[in-house]
């Protein structure tokens, strides 16, 4: 079939490009329907990537959290019209210990592979996660944020040692927001502490128990394990603090994207017996794990939909360029497209 | 009931030498007609998909559509000798093997448009459900220029002139009955589909096409459209 998929070709300037797809025996096709904006693929929008990488990358279609509707299962498991989660990682090999988001032969759409800016998506049928009838659309469409958040929590929960008295999440942003909001429910009985630079953010983080603006800590604070989900410039900040307030033999958590390199304070490090451990992505049984606890946590729902930041119905080109520059003025939130284009 | 009528009536003349009608021509590897048909399977709504077809393509093009759609909603039927004519045993079709409804519509599209897209089927399908006719239109990027003999008789505003494409849609009732109001010369020559509710008095809803949604009617199309397409992974 003939595809429209539309790529961004060089910074702010997206065009369409017919692409001759055949439908192979393992996939799906799937109509795009709600789409959610990372600050990956803004890095990508606005041409902060490194030159190089730009133009390695580009043209590329650009979003890698998204639901569609099923059109078409040629094997008939799923139903036509059912809702589905997109899972971005197209894993290519098994590996008994390489969870399949770091395997090196793995595809990531959005990072070198057309995202889900297309007319359809042909998806391999391990790529689609049903999403249950009652979830809100605008919500689901970033399920992959949520399930990159369980990932960083289910590897918290492997490596730390039994002290979970209390969790710091460093960052008052939207990956911050859903990490804070599934901590709740993987680690109910825990204090939750959240440490941002904005107060007005802070704010809507009402079902933890303390929060922090991060230049007013208070030095003698200590926390069992930490998570940082500030990335860019406030990294190095976030990651000096953690080091100083968590206690000995805690575990640190890395989420951040940093384009430069950070200077951490090895010394306290060794001194502390810490263990800093980055995560990055995540794989399908992130994604069920996350619809799972969502499933049995209306709260948590209720909590996540307080993060659609705006929404808006594109149709054209010049529409999804006003949406992606819309979020880049926009505070709080995700930004979610309605799909029609 | 929602419809869908594929006009893959064409001879083929304005493409040179070449003895097949456009439709049957290969683009990307497959018939410009499956393409085309390929996009509209893909539209859950519709509850038939007609392919009107020449008397002597019938066979071809049941031969095609059974090695590459397997879709029980499409079928492939006998078309007239012209557009009209083309369009109206379609009709015929439909109300012969299903009966008709008040507010049953199809969505009439060339096959050799293969670069439709979900959007303009989704939309020509919401507009012809709230109005009698719908046709898919670009803004003419060239300035139009009217004239005969040789020489230029009006220059209209840009601003006001379209392009129009296909899909053009109707309420089926509304069509049949603006068809039989024509005199036989107007159906001979009318060669646009919406301008048969024009002249019966109908408005007809405007939807937006796609410049790339062109038709694909002489070799140099042909070029330009494999010239467009990527093979995917």
């Amino acid at each position: 079939m003939l595809n429209q998929v539309y790529r961004l070709v060089s910074p702010r300037q997206i065009e369409t490009q017919t692409v001759n797809e055949n439908l192979g025996t393992d996939d799906i096709i799937v109509r795009p329907t709600y789409l959610s904006v990372c600050h990956a693929d803004q890095r990508y929008f606005t041409g902060q990537r490194p030159p190089q990488v730009l133009s390695k990358k580009l043209p590329m279609a650009l979003i890698h959290e998204a639901i569609g509707t099923v059109v078409r299962d040629p094997q008939g498991i799923f139903k036509v019209g059912d809702t589905v989660a997109m899972i971005p990682d197209t894993p290519f090999e098994k590996d008994p210990i390489i969870r399949e988001n770091y395997l090196p032969t793995t595809k990531f759409r959005s990072s070198g592979y057309d995202g889900f800016m297309q007319e359809y998506v042909y998806l391999r049928r391990d790529r689609a996660v049903k999403v249950p009838d009652d979830f809100n659309l605008e919500m689901s469409a970033f399920l992959e944020m949520v399930s990159v958040g369980v990932r960083a929590l289910m590897q918290l929960k492997e490596t730390m040692d039994a002290d979970d008295q209390s969790l710091g999440i460093w960052g008052d942003g939207n990956l911050g927001y859903i990490t804070a909001v599934l901590a709740k429910s993987i680690f109910p009985d825990t204090k939750l502490y959240i440490f941002g630079r904005h107060q007005e953010k802070l704010a809507y983080f009402s079902f933890a128990d303390e929060t922090y603006v991060v230049d007013s800590i208070p030095d003698d604070l200590t926390i069992s394990q930490a998570i940082e989900c500030t990335g860019g410039a406030g990294s190095a900040i976030a990651i000096d603090q953690i080091i100083n307030h968590i206690k000995p033999m805690g575990t640190a958590i890395l989420m951040g994207v940093t384009e430069e390199p950070v200077d951490i304070n090895t010394r306290d490090v060794l001194a502390k017996g810490l263990i800093l451990q980055g995560t990055s992505r995540s794989g399908r049984e992130d994604f069920e794990k996350a619809i799972e606890i969502l499933s049995a946590s209306p709260e948590a729902q209720s909590y996540l939909q307080n993060l659609i930041g705006i929404t808006k119905t594109v149709t054209t080109i010049p529409e999804i360029i006003d949406f992606f520059d819309m979020d880049l003025a926009n505070s709080w939130g995700k930004a979610v497209m309605h799909w029609k284009v | 009931m929602i419809y869908a009528q594929i006009l893959a009536g064409g001879k083929g003349t304005r493409m040179g030498n070449v003895k097949m009608p456009k439709q049957f021509l290969s683009l990307a590897d497959k018939p410009i007609l499956i393409h085309t048909v390929e996009k509209f399977v893909l539209e859950n709504r519709f509850d038939a998909i007609l392919v009107v077809c020449p008397s002597d393509w019938v066979s071809h093009t049941q031969t095609l559509i059974d090695r590459y759609i397997a879709d029980e909603r499409v079928k492939v039927v006998v078309g007239g000798s012209e557009r009209n004519e083309t369009l109206m045993k379609g009709i015929e079709y439909i109300q012969d093997n299903f009966g008709l409804n008040d507010d049953d519509i199809v969505v009439t599209h060339d096959a050799v448009r293969p670069f439709i897209t979900e959007r303009i089927i989704s939309d020509n399908i919401e507009a012809a459900l709230k109005n009698k006719a719908v046709d898919t239109v670009i803004p003419a990027i060239d300035t139009i220029v009217q004239g005969e003999n040789e020489e230029v008789e009006d220059i209209p505003v840009r601003d006001k002139m379209y392009q129009g494409q296909t899909p053009q849609s109707f309420n089926i009732k509304a069509l049949m009955s603006a068809y039989n109001q024509l005199t036989e010369d107007q159906k001979a020559i009318l060669s646009d589909s919406a301008k048969i509710c024009l002249l019966a008095g109908e408005k007809v809803k405007m939807v937006r096409g796609e410049s790339f949604n062109f038709k694909i009617t002489t070799p140099y199309d042909l070029k330009m459209a494999n010239a467009l397409v990527e093979i995917g992974e």
